[in-house]
């Protein structure tokens, strides 16, 4: 724990009768009246946990360690998950089979980012979008290159651009970004489901 | 007032560590059998509401991630408490009372494992004099527990047979984590973890949830052949800071008890959540419990302790042995916070 007292800004004015306090006796312990007020305790937290994935996601990691991307199908709708957490949200059910999906997919949604609040990770502007992977039913998120951001739109088909093979780790990051892949835009109707 | 009744209970094995489970596939078994055993559509019922925890998974909005398991599309009606299911179920209750809701499902569940549990409940405490000196929640029982025993409420040799009764109750319990217990004698021999708490002294560390179904009236008598109604229900809090108050008595149980109306018939058994051996006397006196109560005979949360879960944990206790017909008037109790800070009384019935 850090005391941080002298580095903090000065408080903000607060108009009159918008917030007030009875005045702090104090009488009661020498001195105190006449030293500086503490106005705010910096006191630091840190904790450390395992995560566990569990057995669905388990299943999707050890898959993208070896560049495939693996849904899990809702039995009752039929849906596939990605990634999946084991549970069809639709039904309340497990899911339980796996699905082989593609590596393309389509730009379902998404978003010229030119704010960096990410810390110099990316050259502003980037365009940051929600892709349908090819044979699943729910858009992920993604990072678009390649292309100009003003040429980004729905129905835009993309392959994902993959780290090296010896970089391949049970990671989303192996998934660097994704690119045009020069197939046709596919009509916005297609997608009607997924936005 | 309308009479609500749970009519339906499941809960996991508990264990140490789910290691293998995130915490949806952990609970999606016991809703899906809660639904199942309640006779409730799946897409039927009125209200959903959950009571888990942020810290506990180490993870921001953890409980949405749960929502999977309820079928939550199309929309339902759905809430979170950040506190142990006991409350969650106080909600639904309130839901169902307002007229908006006959029938409710509430579950609540815990991870401990992913986190250093002591450590992580430290954050309870208020955030300005007492979090940064990072009191573990043993370190404060162990406070509670030394005044108590100062006051003549309990011995260690009492806590010890406290602790000997609780987990050889509970080899009859097919949920319990810990189910035998060495002599009393033997336990007075071990080394403290605090003192005066040695380790049968506390709950142990627990992954694991339970779920429940509350129905109004005659829903409750159409799907249940015996609902255990939830005859008076309170919760209070004493204060936040530890110093506010006397860890020997707990005032918000006897305020509770009063207003849920525990004296007003006989008891037969108690379902308390007893996190350390001390806060059983502690309880029993709050509650004006006579020696003749039967308290945990499930184990407690001292066989078996998942954070969040472990006081609906009592409220289904009691409401599986009316179910049976092996009770007919019972109470549960669930608590929050640190050194039994904020309490839940339940008093539950069956009929005729």
């Amino acid at each position: 724990m850090t005391d941080t007292t002298s580095s903090q800004p000065a408080p903000i004015e607060i108009p009159e009768g918008v917030w007030s306090q009875p005045a702090v006796n104090m009488s009661a312990v020498a001195d105190l009246e006449s030293v500086e007020a503490v106005r705010s305790v910096r006191a630091f937290a840190s904790m450390t946990y395992d995560y566990t994935p569990g057995l669905a996601t388990t299943r999707f990691l050890r898959a993208i360690k070896e560049k495939r991307l693996v849904g899990e199908r809702c039995s009752e709708t039929g849906k596939v998950y990605i990634p999946p957490r084991g549970v069809s949200p639709v039904s309340g059910l497990p899911t339980t089979e796996q699905v082989e999906l593609g590596l393309d997919g389509t730009v379902v949604s998404f978003c010229v980012v030119n704010l960096d609040f990410t810390g110099n990770a990316q050259e502003i502007p980037y365009v940051s979008a929600l892709i349908l992977v090819d044979g699943s039913d729910i858009p992920i998120y993604g990072l678009v290159r390649e292309i100009p951001y003003n040429e980004v739109q729905p129905g835009l088909r993309l392959k994902s651009v993959w780290v090296e093979d010896s970089e391949l780790t049970t990671s989303f990051e192996n998934i660097k970004w994704w690119a045009p892949n020069g197939e046709p835009d596919v009509p916005a109707s297609d997608l009607a489901d997924y936005i | 007032m309308r009479d609500v009744a749970i009519i339906a209970t499941a809960q996991t094995k508990h264990v140490r560590a789910a290691t293998a489970t995130n915490e949806v596939e952990m609970i999606q078994p016991v809703i899906q059998e809660v639904i199942e055993r309640s006779g409730v559509d799946r897409h039927g019922f009125d209200f959903t509401c959950s009571g888990s925890s942020d810290y506990l998974a180490g993870q921001p909005f953890s409980f949405v991630m749960t929502l999977d398991a309820v079928a939550a599309w199309p929309p339902i009606s759905e809430s979170h408490v950040e506190m142990d299911g006991a409350w969650a179920l106080y909600e639904a209750w309130v839901k169902i009372q307002t007229g908006h809701a006959d029938t409710a499902l509430v579950y609540s569940y815990g991870k401990s494992s992913p986190g250093d549990l002591p450590r992580v409940l430290s954050r309870m405490t208020d955030p300005y004099y007492e979090a940064p000196l990072w009191p573990s929640s043993v370190d404060i029982a162990a406070l509670q527990a030394r005044a108590a025993i100062q006051a003549g409420v309990t011995s260690e040799q009492a806590m010890a047979d406290i602790a000997y009764r609780s987990r050889t109750s509970a080899a009859a319990n097919p949920f319990a984590q810990l189910t035998s217990s060495a002599q009393p004698s033997a336990l007075m021999d071990e080394e403290y973890l605090a003192d005066p708490l040695r380790r049968h002294d506390c709950a142990p560390i627990t992954d694991g949830g339970v779920a429940i179904v509350l129905a109004a009236g005659d829903k409750a008598r159409s799907l249940c052949s015996r609902p255990a109604w939830i005859r008076g229900i309170d919760h209070r809090a004493d204060g936040h800071h530890l110093n506010f108050r006397d860890l020997t008595t707990s005032p918000s149980v006897s305020i509770a008890a009063e207003k849920a109306g525990v004296a007003n018939g006989p008891i037969e058994i108690a379902e308390l959540h007893t996190c350390f051996t001390h806060h059983e006397p502690i309880l029993r006196s709050a509650l004006g419990l006579g020696d003749d109560v039967e308290v945990n005979p499930s184990g407690g949360p001292l066989a078996a302790n998942p954070m969040m879960a472990a006081g609906l944990i009592r409220m289904v206790e009691v409401a599986n042995r009316i179910h049976s017909g092996e009770v007919s008037r019972g109470v549960a109790h669930a608590t929050g916070g640190h050194a039994l800070q904020h309490n839940l009384i339940a008093v539950l019935e069956g009929e005729g």
